[in-house]
């Protein structure tokens, strides 16, 4: 079918989806074993507390009177407000989420460099000395949890070798004698864009190690996937017909095989972009970096449930949106795909 | 010897299986002359194919070429480097196979392809690679070749994939087209039209055809010459009507009286007896002895050497004429 | 006639039988050259082992399950405390093997739970199409919008921390990848001749699904929840260490990390050893669903010689 139609296909697709993501959440705020509005009006609440709030959270409102009061203020824009800082959640975002996005960003990056070209070579190579250490570092990377990865590299480069900081995105200095000024929240922009050359150095040095320790997981399944479907397609008959055709090796390798291989590729990094996204929770946690999974985490242990609602939801919006972008990079690439 | 493009002499192809060491082509020996369509005829597993691929050097992971030589215009491919073999494939020898489908590459046009074998082969600049192609498209019958230029592989037809592989093939001026199950994948009108284009082609670009296949009615129709392999060797050979009306070889005769045919309509059909040899446990003498109706003593002992079979050029392996 | 198929269609299931046999035979044959594999295989059994027989293989079982030992807390690995001790002064390896219980059982559990939802549930839709088919993957659409790991702390958040939670939760988030697989590789086989032939000859599609299809459909789920088995483990482990797994005293890996991070820097060995453990156990399952895939595929089966 003609690529126009696909597209527009896919774009009602996902709204459904996010239709029913919000159903999901909904859902899941609402089976709430404790007391909202007890949880709302803190410690030692009494009942006439308890009523009021409630009346104020609107939970004596039948089920669907409450999705649809959700549905209009998530439109709005109006995430809830955290049981703990009475804040609303939107605020709270928008000082959390670029923080979490740079550094999810940084470890795709590192995951591409690193993970496309290694995949090809081992793939290539299959059996070879290449392959055996990649496939090591690949599988070591994809069951490490990055927790526990976190610490090491910190106990490494900031114990044992004095190299790379242990935590935040800038040091305390910086913060105070060379501010970053706040434009987009991605530090190493911001630095860059109004010439802060101290305050990106400073920046860079703060992101490598949770990148890094954000990013091995990708860089572990982008080798493992660009490794195994270059494999697959270096045994398909067209690429014995291009060598046939006396083509060389490279070309066979980097142009006609790649972009038969590159499409899973694609896909994994999408994946494994989602999946930074929520491993970025712990090692946020790990290197004391100020976004969302530190935001969460509070939240789990304080029971703020509508930070913890209104997070899911936003991830999930997310996740949608790059799946979206994904199937549809995919679709450019691949002339066969039409909508299953 | 002047007029022989192609001579293969003596070639021992083996894979190293799990099994032990499997001999796929076993002192093959036959040659293709100056503008000729040769056919190397034979049942699945007989070695064709390998034989075809041993040629370009392009045997498959754990096989290896062991002993024998492959004279192309009088040189030994199998002395050359890599780097010399990766002239001639595509440039002096080409090579389809049986699956057009799997022999295009999805993601690029077909157009992309053939351009860029083009531009491998003979240095010119891109739209001149790409006028080439297209003028190639018309030579082998493509409707409408700017709009295929642009099209993709699944979206054309067995047929018209087939022919696309075909110009791309000659693409670069190549004077030997191996040509392996080139039909089988194809329907039989269609299967017509593409042997019609290979004998059109052969004609009139005076290029010369090694045909690989199993089919005898494929042989019959097209071929000036005829190789019939059995477990990896010759048989017989020699000029197609020769070999197909005063065929010699048992294995011929029974490949033959195997075909069914309109009069037999209520008859069992026959069979040879028995089934091919795997290339594991070869006998050290004849590889059809087992098989053989007419087998003597010495059959399954003595490998037959190549001996005339009464017309000129009509050889024939077998005790029976020695 | 009415004997005939009965007789034809034993003799075929018998020769496809005998036919299967030799193809696990070669599978194991394969998969016992794989030094790795092997391996793999043995640190799971350690492992398992270990936790099954945790009272027996530490003088210090009280610990294990949560006795404090103030005196001795923070003490560096010595030959009473072989992985020294934590906070509490509890030794570390006795802490590690009954950490094992909850951390090992939930990768276990939750993989079994996913695959019987989500097995039946695949195979459903992919054998009868249509509006069921749409039906369960509009549903598996839905959960697999999310992020996995932020849907469980969601749910596990809104049941509250504890062990069956924590895996119910994860499981909800598991099943869909199960469904999805199932219902592929049920709409591919459906395609086969043996499908047309068996409903030709009036086999009920109950029976097709059941004896035909899931068969074929086993071994590559085998190898995906062999592999998803370590994935799971991580999982749970996370779910811990945000802190809705199992409560303390209890001991478990991913709560270990937790509480041991703060004083990793100085003191890494409790919080190092449990990330070690959660490690070598989820690159075992990793490594042999790997092995378990090569193997099972007869194309990249290594060759014997």
């Amino acid at each position: 079918m003609h690529k126009w139609e696909y597209v527009i296909r896919r774009l009602a697709m996902a709204v459904v989806v996010l239709a029913s993501v919000s159903i999901i959440t909904f859902v899941i705020a609402r089976i709430i074993p404790s007391d909202p509005a007890a949880a709302w009006v803190g410690s030692h609440p009494t009942q006439e507390q308890i009523a009021k709030a409630r009346q104020q959270l609107g939970l004596d409102r039948p089920l669907y009177e409450q999705y649809l009061r959700y549905m209009r203020s998530l439109l709005r824009g109006d995430l809830g407000t955290s049981v703990r800082s009475h804040q609303p959640v939107a605020t709270d975002l928008k000082t959390f989420l670029p923080a979490t996005m740079e550094l999810v960003l940084a470890g795709m990056v590192m995951a591409i460099v690193i993970g496309i070209p290694l995949g090809v070579l081992s793939g290539a190579r299959k059996g070879g000395p290449l392959d055996h250490v990649t496939r090591l570092f690949s599988i070591a990377g994809v069951s490490m949890p990055t927790f526990w990865l976190g610490l090491l590299l910190q106990l490494l480069f900031f114990k044992r070798l004095g190299l790379l900081p242990l935590g935040s995105r800038v040091s305390t200095e910086i913060a105070l004698y060379h501010p970053v000024t706040r434009i987009t929240g991605f530090y190493l922009v911001d630095t860059a864009v109004t010439g802060n050359w101290v305050a990106f150095k400073d920046a860079l040095n703060h992101i490598i190690l949770p990148a890094f320790t954000l990013g091995t997981y990708a860089i572990g399944l982008t080798i493992r996937m660009t490794r195994s479907t270059m494999i697959e397609v270096l045994n398909e008959k067209y690429i014995l017909a291009a060598r046939v055709s006396g083509l060389p090796e490279r070309t066979v390798l980097f142009v006609l095989a790649l972009k038969n291989a590159i499409i899973p590729t694609i896909t994994v990094l999408g994946l494994s972009f989602v999946y930074s996204l929520t491993g970025a929770l712990l090692v946020e946690v790990i290197f004391s970096w100020p976004g969302l999974g530190t935001y969460v985490t509070n939240a789990v242990l304080s029971i703020d449930f509508p930070v913890i609602v209104s997070v899911t939801l936003v991830v999930a919006v997310f996740y949608v949106f790059i799946n979206l972008f994904l199937d549809l990079v995919q679709a450019m690439i691949d002339p066969r795909v039409t909508l299953q | 010897m002047n007029d022989h493009l192609l001579h293969v002499e003596d070639l021992y192809v083996r894979f190293k299986t799990y099994a032990g060491l499997v001999y796929a082509v076993n002192g093959m020996t036959f040659d293709v002359r100056r503008g000729e369509m040769f056919g190397l005829v034979g049942e699945s597993g007989c070695g064709k194919s390998v034989t075809g691929l041993a040629i370009l050097r392009m045997v498959p992971h754990p096989g290896e070429i062991v002993r024998g030589s492959i004279r192309f215009r009088g040189q030994d491919l199998l002395r050359k480097s890599e780097a010399e073999m990766r002239k001639i494939r595509g440039g002096r020898i080409a090579m389809i196979f049986q699956d057009p489908s799997a022999s295009l590459n999805p993601v690029f046009t077909v157009g992309d392809q053939v351009t860029r074998v083009i531009q491998q082969h003979i240095a010119t600049s891109k739209s001149e690679a790409c006028q080439r192609a297209l003028d190639m498209f018309a030579a082998v019958g493509l409707p409408d070749p700017s709009r295929i230029f642009r099209t993709y592989p699944h979206e054309l037809s067995g047929g018209m994939q087939q022919r696309v592989m075909i110009a791309m093939a000659l693409s670069s001026g190549a004077e030997l087209l191996i040509a392996d199950e080139p039909t089988t994948a194809l329907d039989v009108t269609i299967q017509a039209q593409i042997l019609a284009l290979l004998a059109e082609l052969k004609g009139r670009q005076g290029v010369s055809v090694l045909l690989i296949t199993h089919n005898l009615g494929v042989v019959a129709e097209t071929c000036d010459r005829v190789g019939v392999a059995y477990a990896g060797g010759i048989v017989e050979t020699g000029k197609t009507d020769d070999v197909l009306y005063r065929m010699k070889h048992p294995y011929t005769q029974g490949l033959l009286a195997a075909l069914p045919r309109p009069a037999q309509r209520g008859q069992a059909l026959q069979s040879i007896e028995g089934s091919v040899p795997d290339g594991l446990h070869l006998p050290p003498g004849c590889a059809f002895s087992p098989r053989c109706p007419e087998a003597r003593k010495n059959c399954r002992a003595q490998k037959p050497p190549m001996v005339s079979a009464g017309s000129e050029e009509h050889e024939v392996a077998c005790h029976l004429y020695t | 006639m009415a004997t005939t198929p009965n007789v034809e269609r034993a003799g075929l299931q018998t020769e496809h039988r005998t036919a299967r046999f030799r193809e696990y035979h070669l599978m194991l044959q394969a998969f016992r050259r794989d030094i790795l594999a092997v391996l793999s295989l043995v640190v799971i059994v350690l492992f398992v082992l270990g936790a099954i027989l945790a009272p027996l293989l530490t003088p210090y079982a009280g610990q294990g399950r949560g006795d404090p030992n103030i005196l001795e807390k923070f003490r560096p690995p010595s030959s009473a405390h072989p992985l020294g001790t934590d906070y509490l002064g509890r030794d570390v390896w006795a802490r590690i093997l009954f950490g094992g219980r909850s951390s090992l059982s939930i990768g276990f559990l939750v993989v079994t739970v996913a695959s019987v939802i989500g097995i039946p549930l695949g195979a459903t839709a992919g054998y009868y199409g249509g509006w069921i088919d749409n039906l369960i993957m509009r549903i598996t659409d839905m959960f697999l919008a999310f992020p996995p790991l932020l849907l469980a702390i969601a749910i596990a958040a809104a049941l509250g921390p504890s062990f069956i939670n924590a895996m119910i939760a994860i499981a909800f988030t598991w099943w869909p990848w199960y469904a999805r697989l199932v219902r592929a590789q049920t709409l591919s086989l459906r395609e086969q001749y043996f499908v047309e032939a068996a409903r030709s000859i009036g086999v009920s599609d109950v029976t097709i699904i059941v004896r035909h299809i899931l068969p074929n459909v086993l071994a590559p789920v085998l190898v995906q929840a062999t592999m998803d088995i370590g994935s799971a483990i991580l999982t749970g482990a996370a779910i811990s260490f945000v802190g809705l797994g199992v409560r303390p005293p209890t001991p478990d890996w991913g709560e270990m990390i937790s509480t041991g991070r703060i004083y990793f820097i100085e003191r890494p060995w409790f919080a190092g050893s449990a990330g070690a453990a959660i490690f070598l156990v989820t690159l075992a399952f990793n490594l042999l669903g790997d092995a378990m895939r090569d193997v099972a595929d007869p194309r990249t089966r290594r060759a014997v010689a």
